[in-house]
């Protein structure tokens, strides 16, 4: 198709799973970004952190417990989320009646803390895991060749992201959940436990994140610093999608996760900053985000 | 009264200022200043237009690459190597500000963080950044072409120069009718538009001047330590100033030049110690938020009014 671009039609669509993955990181993170801010209108800068938490939780287990994989993909954003539950009880808490400023520093201040403390003790060269058995090899699909287990990446993270879609937007949970974010006082008035629904919203959005660094953990060198780094794109991602819907976040991630793969393939120079020049651009034509409402 | 006390700030830190080469490690001394100024620039939006700005780093470190290009490679003066620099701070400042401004609050951070990273990742694959290894070796040169900059005391007193002047002028701006309109903007943005002041273009000049400043330092920073490298445009650059600060306290005069010399002095001592200094960074972060949110200078102030 692009021959004369001197692109061919592997590499092409090679780069585009590649961003198909990214975009699937981009979507559950930015999803749990959206779901945290709306409900405690904080900035969720430990992001990173709890997405390189979850990546490192998993190694650890492997490596000190002889813990398998598909166990770590559940007991690593536990473990994430109620680490969470336990920074939200005993400090974000006290912030919510400030200026959102003051959660962006504070959590910023956290993910320093959390990630220097990973960084003292494990280094930044970085640990490698090892893919499951199960989804090593690829498989032929005529025109790629898919590694099994991006093909699983991809599918765990759509699936992970219209569940908790599903949850916020069809069920009765859900329903709490719209409310606080509507009026916290309203809902508080009609008997529901509006602190307790805030501390588990924002265990469900780290835990999120945590989920995500297990599966990034076999495709990416496990080290401290993965998470600061994608979180900066993920914030890009957020402006240009805007924090309003939980769709749009998830489409917003997966689009821009595939515009990145196409512009490795056409312009390899400019796949590091395109993200941003969109959002530059973005902000220009619609000031509050693709799917986002002006507050 | 007010004027009083402020007057007497200004004396000690010229004095202080002018007698510290001859007490402390002048380049330490010069550190310090270039990162009070840069804090100082920062603290001209936050704490005067209260626009939280987590993108500070690309002014800084930007500048300093400019001028260690056109100081190294174009053989530019060391005077002009630096407005060359504080220029394009300005410059950029444009850009960047008339796209932050367009949102508010959380999202104007998450912006400015996201500009300033395109920005490091363009000096980490253009050419005239040399990458990894930044612009090394840029000469200090003469000043006017006969004061001899590689002279550590010449070289301090024209930093120093430099500060004052970077100092003088945010002072005169937040005191001036302009500074008061962004204070106002700072308190209630819908009431200063409603009393017919165009807010947009109020905060688009304040960043534009915070920006240009940081340039300043930057760039000052660069031909002292003769070297422009990825850390000072890296975000943990952005979240060092608004820690320094934090710290000093938001919204005063003195604070981030206090706040400076507390960071610049941490780093100093626990440059040895790896990543502790970015955990203690963490950690200072978390307690100026929760309990001591007016910095060191605004508690100091509030105690002396009490």
């Amino acid at each position: 198709m692009f021959e004369w671009l001197g692109i061919t039609p592997q590499g092409l669509y090679g780069q585009l799973l590649v961003g198909l993955i990214n975009g699937s990181f981009y979507a559950t993170l930015s999803l749990g970004l959206a779901v945290i801010f709306g409900l405690l209108n904080i900035v969720n800068f430990t992001h990173g952190a709890q997405y390189m938490m979850g990546a490192f939780v998993a190694w650890m287990g492997l490596t000190y417990f002889g813990i398998n994989y598909w166990w770590s993909l559940i007991l690593a954003p536990l473990a994430v989320g109620v680490v969470g539950i336990i920074l939200e009880l005993t400090l974000l808490r006290r912030l919510y009646q400030m200026d959102h400023l003051y959660g962006l520093l504070l959590t910023f201040g956290l993910a320093l803390i959390i990630e220097g403390g990973f960084r003292q003790v494990f280094g930044i060269s970085g640990e490698r895991y090892e893919i499951p058995e199960a989804l090593t090899g690829a498989t032929n699909l005529g025109f790629i060749f898919l590694p099994n287990y991006r093909a699983w990446v991809v599918a765990a993270s759509l699936v992970v992201c219209f569940l908790a879609w599903f949850v916020v937007e069809r069920t009765k949970l859900g329903a709490y959940l719209r409310a606080g974010i509507e009026n916290p006082q309203l809902l508080q008035a009609f008997g529901v436990n509006v602190p307790v629904l805030v501390t588990l919203t924002y265990g469900f959005g780290a835990a999120l994140a945590g989920f995500a660094g297990v599966l990034a953990a076999p495709i990416f060198q496990v080290n401290p610093v993965m998470g600061s780094n994608l979180l900066i794109v993920v914030f890009a991602v957020v402006v240009i999608g805007g924090l309003g819907s939980i769709m749009g976040s998830i489409l917003t991630g997966l689009g821009l996760g595939l515009i990145e793969g196409l512009t490795k393939v056409f312009y390899p120079e400019g796949s590091s900053v395109v993200i941003f020049v969109i959002m530059a651009v973005v902000l220009l034509i619609r000031p509050a985000g693709l799917f986002g409402k002006e507050k | 009264m007010k004027l009083g006390k402020t007057a007497i700030g200004f004396v000690i830190l010229v004095v202080a200022g002018l007698v510290a080469p001859f007490l402390i490690y002048p380049v330490f001394l010069m550190k310090a200043l270039c990162f009070a100024l840069f804090a100082c620039a920062f603290n001209l939006l936050l704490g005067y237009t209260g626009l939280l700005s987590f993108g500070h780093a690309a002014f800084f470190g930007s500048a300093s690459y400019v001028t260690g290009y056109v100081i190294t490679q174009l053989g530019f003066p060391v005077e002009l190597g630096i407005l060359t620099g504080t220029a394009f701070a300005f410059g950029l400042g444009a850009v960047f500000g008339s796209l932050a401004i367009r949102r508010q609050g959380i999202y104007f951070a998450m912006i400015t963080l996201a500009l300033a990273q395109m920005v490091f990742f363009l000096c980490l694959q253009i050419k005239a950044t040399g990458g990894e290894d930044g612009l090394q070796g840029i000469p200090r040169g003469f000043l006017l072409g006969f004061i001899d900059l590689s002279d550590t005391l010449n070289m301090y007193y024209f930093v120093l120069g430099i500060f004052l002047f970077g100092f003088f002028l945010i002072y005169r701006v937040v005191h001036s009718p302009f500074g008061q309109v962004l204070k106002a903007i700072r308190e209630n943005e819908p009431r200063a538009v409603s009393l017919g002041y165009d807010a947009d273009w109020h905060k688009l000049l304040a960043f534009i001047l915070s920006a240009g400043l940081s340039g300043l330092a930057g760039a000052t920073k660069s031909v002292v330590f003769q070297l422009a490298s990825l850390t000072d445009v890296h975000w943990g650059m952005s979240g060092e100033v608004v820690l320094m600060a934090l710290v000093g306290g938001v919204g005063t005069i003195f604070g981030p030049v206090v706040g400076a010399l507390i960071i610049v002095t941490m780093e100093n001592y626990l440059a040895g110690f790896g990543s502790w200094v970015t955990i203690i960074m963490g950690a200072v972060f978390v307690v100026c938020v929760l309990v001591f949110r007016k910095g060191i200078v605004g508690e100091l102030t509030a105690l002396i009014k009490r």
